[in-house]
């Protein structure tokens, strides 16, 4: 593992960084001092520049879509910045890090980006179940105002400023971008459909950017170092610098610092302690349960945008989990296809009924009621799940099932199918995973969901 | 209508309400407003928001439903929430959470009949990396295996 100097958690891994006056100490909020000096389109371009691609799931470039937020002469009116802390994706838990540890991080971000965007107001949605990170964010956007670093006349540049905290109240959908803004509205968490983008109608109807949290503290690096400096760090095509989270069956599971394209193996090795009893690596989900899963023999692929797509699946929210030889692929697929049906919005008939049937299929065959043409159902249902709703949560849950299940398009990651064909040839779980009747696990696991009457 | 928010409840969610330039956006934060006043959310704090937000009590109902982490009536004193999504069911959630079940004498979505505790299941906490995480009232705690239930429960119970 080569030597790395990490910049996102620089500080925030030390006691008592969260307060201002720690932050300023290092020289905190230069950066948003250098920018306020800066054209807005000349920082959009050293974001561009520097390479910096999403941390929230999509990857899409940072620069590029800030760069979408329309001139006011076409579009009047406010425009709005959304920071996502829903961080929701199973297997990722990065950004509470950033916001308990240096909020001021993310908070100078914040006045950059706003600047960059032409937004004179900014929400922190954050998951509900956040009541720590959420008390500490709102001290520091309070420590912020009185510095301030928000308000009618931020750092002095004349540049006005509102910031306030929002806490969403338990529901997955709220991290996917539009559902976030019906939910900020005072709705529902339904997902919009695109376009219209949220870039030119987005919050109250306004040009809106939503970014991830780590995106955003990524912004005062590159203001204060460079986008020379950012791209040096990790692969050209996918630069910067990375929260990796690491969880299920390794020695120290956590969250850890590295340049982008850490491959796998040394994730796993190198930074949380190589497998726990040593026990063989079964299958790796490398950026969140809603990837695609990949075979061990993928082992060497570099966590990166670019690298993971080559090998049919996504660095998503950089949330790997790690399986080792204990596990039943399809008890460990039930479990997160429950999540999908549990967490569907309900708007879209493919995901809602979706969901809940791979859910239910799943399940039969985990408690023996496997039948014969189980697995041709199982994609057929997949197919009408993918590319036809109003948001991808429902490809999400296809995503994984499909690439266990079906040859053609991942022929790598089918290595897990004759596992599931045995569960149905068998009638139970090969591996003795679970008590074999239906009530028994509907008692163990409970419903899938209240509106799933089984 | 029995539920009233406090005067200073009031004056800190109408600043609340200022922040939005819809007053409906301030929906979610009355509803947790109400939850912090009384400990859960019930009809009639539906309908004071309702009222003061300007939106049908209908609309707060079918909001404050889609979302699960809002404390119904009923719900005991300690809410204890155990993760069973796969990072945590692969550290062995379904151990802590028939842990809980045991010491606690109840079951899934139950109430103690002292109604100190309730037990719930719940999705993904964002502490994978600290699996087993369980939420109990507003505080995660980690790391936990089944052979430290008694000793989480006890503490609840000297706690009150
Ligand atoms: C179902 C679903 C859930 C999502 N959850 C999150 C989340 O919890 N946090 C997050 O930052 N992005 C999440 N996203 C991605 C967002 O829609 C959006 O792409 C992202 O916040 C944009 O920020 P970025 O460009 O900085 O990555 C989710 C997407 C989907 C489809
Ligand atoms: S795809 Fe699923 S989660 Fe997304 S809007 Fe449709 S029903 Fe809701
Ligand atoms: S799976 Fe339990 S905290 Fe993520």
């Amino acid at each position: 593992m080569a030597a790395y100097e990490p910049v996102l958690l620089k500080y925030a891994n030390q006691p008592g960084m969260h307060t201002l006056e720690a932050y300023l100490s290092h020289g905190g909020y230069g950066a948003a001092k250098k920018a306020l000096g800066m054209k807005p389109v000349e920082l959009i371009q050293a974001v561009k520049d520097s390479g910096l691609r999403g941390r929230g799931g999509a990857g899409f470039p940072t620069g590029l879509k800030w760069g979408f937020v329309p001139p006011v002469e076409k579009v009047p009116g406010p425009r709005y910045l959304c920071v996502n802390a829903d961080e929701s994706e199973p297997g990722t838990f990065k950004d509470r890090y950033i916001m308990e540890g240096d909020p001021h991080e993310l908070l100078e971000g914040i006045v950059i980006t706003c600047w960059a965007i032409g937004a004179n107001t900014a929400y922190i949605y954050i998951r509900g179940e956040f009541v720590k990170s959420a008390r500490i964010l709102e001290r520091a956007v309070e420590e912020a105002y009185r510095h301030g670093a928000f308000g009618p006349n931020v750092l002095g540049s004349g540049f006005k400023l509102e910031c306030s905290v929002h806490r969403g109240a338990g529901a997955y959908i709220c991290g996917e971008e539009t559902g976030l803004l019906t939910s900020l509205e005072g709705g529902r968490g339904y997902p919009r459909i695109k376009p219209p983008f949220p870039a030119v109608v987005g919050l109250f109807g306004q040009p809106t950017i939503i970014n991830n949290v780590e995106t955003i503290a990524n912004v005062p690096h590159i203001v204060e170092r460079g986008a020379a400096w950012f791209k040096s760090i990790g692969p050209a095509e996918d630069p910067g610098p990375k929260l990796y989270c690491i969880s299920g069956h390794v020695k120290k599971p956590g969250y850890y610092e590295g340049p982008m394209g850490v491959t796998i193996r040394s994730l796993i090795h190198d930074y949380a302690g190589g497998m726990i009893d040593e026990r063989p690596l079964k299958a790796i989900i490398a950026g969140g349960s809603s990837c695609p899963w990949i075979a061990p023999d993928k082992i060497d692929t570099c966590l990166g945008f670019e690298s993971l797509k080559k090998v049919k699946t996504m660095f998503g929210s950089a949330g790997t989990i790690i399986l080792n030889d204990s596990v039943c692929v399809v008890d460990a697929m039930w479990n997160i296809l429950r999540f999908y049906a549990h967490e569907s919005c309900g708007q879209c008939t493919p995901c809602r009924e979706g969901t809940g049937w791979l859910a239910k299929i799943f399940e039969r065959i985990e408690l023996g009621g496997g039948r014969e043409d189980d697995i041709a159902t199982i994609l057929d249902i997949c197919d009408n799940m993918r590319g036809k709703t109003i948001c991808v949560l429902s490809d999400a849950a296809a995503w994984p099932v499909q690439s266990i299940l079906d040859v053609k398009n991942y022929p790598d990651a089918a290595c897990f199918r004759p596992e599931v064909e045995a569960h149905i040839r068998e009638k139970r779980c090969p591996m003795g995973k679970h008590a074999p009747t239906r009530a028994e696990g509907v008692k163990q696991h409970g419903r899938i969901s209240p509106r799933l009457v089984t | 209508m029995s539920f009233t928010f406090t005067p200073e409840r009031r004056a800190r969610l109408d600043e609340v309400i200022g922040r939005y330039p819809r007053k409906e956006a301030a929906l979610l934060p009355a509803l947790r407003m109400a939850e912090e006043q009384a400990g859960c959310v019930d009809y009639d704090a539906m309908e004071h928001v309702a009222e003061i937000l300007g939106v049908s009590p209908a609309k707060v109902l079918g909001v404050f439903t889609f979302y699960t982490h809002y404390r119904r009536p009923g719900t005991g004193r300690h809410l204890v929430q155990v993760c069973a999504t796969l990072p945590c069911a692969l550290r062995g959630a379904e151990g802590v959470f028939d842990a809980f079940a045991k010491e606690l004498g109840i079951g899934k979505d139950e109430t103690t009949k002292d109604g100190l505790f309730t037990l719930k299941k719940v999705e993904c906490l964002a502490s994978c990396g600290t699996a087993v995480c369980v939420q109990i009232n507003d505080d995660y705690v980690e790391n936990v295996t089944p052979d430290k239930v008694a000793g989480i429960v006890k503490d609840l119970r000297e706690k009150k």
